[in-house]
């Protein structure tokens, strides 16, 4: 915390205090932290870090939050899990899996939120609340909960039952909003700037992703510290992320670059290469076209935790992809499927579907040669199957089904062989 | 009167149109451009908008009408 030192705009590089803030008020572009790197440099040390506890906390003197005031439920240090069996599928001799399903609400936003949670209960807010359509709703729900804060979840009311279950559990107000997704989109972007000052009865409300945006983006950095980390202090070769905002993985890029700046990795030469949906792949489309020019879409895919049509970050992104010569690709629903099934079956990590556009998308990018064999390369699954299992349900084989004797299971048991053999 | 901060991405064959320029005729909005991105084949303007907020919701209601997409500055807020 101390070494953070103000919020720089992305486009214009004004300054400001650590204060609540997102947008630049000159230019309207984005606010980040910005560092005092010199200071941090003299005093934090790879030892230092591993004296820390194991969860994204062990990183605070590289996070703009107070670990005094931490909303800590746990999050962040998941497995770095290696992909023999993935590998050896796609040819490549070298893979690894980070597998953040492990985060206590099952999904990378819990990095995100802990950060934007303990930085709103530093500003003095007295409720956090977010729109979302699972992942974000759910640790914003339980970090909400074991902050003693209240918690607003904004959801499309069209919102299928069993999605809501995972954030009203912790006690969160859930508002079903009548109206199309830009409809929700906006009225909650006029919210944050309303209620950030007072509701009208009397309480402060930090939106986690709106004017909690610059802190909360940088939970996504442990991403980078930790498989650095986790890989003996060095920085992989070659990066498959999701995109949906594109903000993780801009931030997983910012954090190499920082462990380098800080002499804890050498330089790093990692290609970043960034997978979406096909269905909702802005940055994909614009990278494809040699173009740094977004154009916003309508999602249309299952991948829903990463239908973002108009992302945020989708600039930086292409700015990260061209500076380390990674790539985009974009899998389509069927391909995202078959990705879940076959990090499943061949790992026994079973993802959201984010996870299987990832998978997908690394094995396009094997397949065509643009992952070499023998590049030590990281996959990133963010979020668990468990979520989203409707996505996956018809593509799976029904059980057997049999009477409770020994002719019955030996009868199905052969008609399933006899089945696979045809 | 509220102040209110948005993106207008504007397809190709509206590049040309004086879109923002009939908005503040048309409707009692003050417009004032902060940053844009304008090519021969697409545009996208950030901006904000000062008036009377049923006014400001009229004139966007307007301005999507015509095509133009209109996003929050900070872009989508629905995350998943």
């Amino acid at each position: 915390m101390p070494y953070a030192k103000a919020l720089r705009c992305r486009e214009c590089g004004r300054e400001y205090n650590l204060e609540p803030l997102h947008v630049c008020e000159f230019c309207f572009g984005p606010l980040e932290v910005a560092y005092d790197y010199e200071a941090m440099h003299r005093n934090l040390t790879r030892e230092s870090i591993e004296r820390g506890p194991h969860s994204v906390w062990r990183y605070a003197d590289l996070l703009p939050a107070n670990p005094e005031y931490a909303v800590d439920i746990n999050a962040g240090f998941t497995p770095l899990v290696r992909g023999r069996n993935l590998g050896e599928h796609l040819g490549l001799k070298n893979l690894w899996i980070k597998n953040d399903c492990a985060n206590p609400t099952w999904s990378f936003k819990d990095r995100v939120v802990t950060v934007a949670a303990t930085k709103a209960r530093e500003f003095g807010f007295d409720t956090l609340a977010c729109a979302s359509t699972g992942n974000l709703a759910n640790s914003v729900s339980a970090h909400a909960a074991a902050a003693g804060l209240e918690a607003y979840v904004f959801i499309p009311s069209d919102l299928e039952r069993g999605k809501i279950v995972g954030s009203s559990v912790y006690g969160a107000t859930l508002v079903a909003v009548d109206g199309n997704y830009d409809d929700v989109n906006r009225l909650c972007s006029e919210l944050a700037d309303k209620y950030q000052e007072r509701t009208p009865g009397g309480r402060r409300w930090a939106f986690v992703n709106i004017n909690m945006r610059p802190y909360y983006a940088e939970g996504s950095k442990t991403l980078g510290y930790e498989v650095a980390e986790q890989l003996g202090w060095r920085a992989p070769e070659h990066v498959v992320a999701p995109m949906a905002s594109g903000s993780l993985y801009v931030k997983i890029w910012k954090g190499l670059q920082e462990l380098a700046k800080l002499w804890l990795i050498d330089s790093v030469q990692t290609k970043m290469s960034g997978a979406q949906a096909a269905g909702c792949s802005p940055i994909v489309t614009a990278y494809e076209q040699g173009t740094m020019n977004i154009r916003p879409v309508r999602p249309k895919t299952i991948a829903k935790s990463l239908a973002i049509g108009n992302p945020a970050d989708g600039y930086y992104a292409l700015k990260v992809m061209e500076e380390s010569g990674g790539f985009g690709v974009a899998a389509d629903d069927e391909e995202i499927v078959a990705g879940i099934k076959l990090l499943a079956e061949s790992e026994g990590i079973f993802a959201e579907t984010a996870g299987g556009v990832v998978i997908a998308g690394l094995k396009k990018l094997a397949l065509s040669g643009k992952i070499a064999p023998d590049e030590l390369t990281v996959a990133y699954i963010t979020g668990s199957g468990l979520k989203t299992q409707e996505a996956i349900e018809d593509a799976l084989e029904l059980p057997l089904h049999i009477e409770p004797t020994m002719a019955s299971f030996e009868s199905a048991l052969g008609a399933r062989s006899a089945a696979a053999a045809v | 009167m509220a102040k209110q901060r948005v993106k207008f991405t504007f397809p190709q064959e509206l590049i040309t149109l004086p879109i923002i320029y009939e908005l503040g005729k048309q409707f009692s909005i003050v417009t004032n451009v902060r940053r844009a991105d304008v090519t021969e084949d697409r545009g996208w303007v950030v901006l904000e908008m000062d008036g009377d907020i049923a006014e400001i919701e009229r004139g966007l209601e307007w301005v999507a009408a015509k095509g133009v997409r209109v996003d929050p500055v900070q872009g989508d807020i629905v995350e998943g």
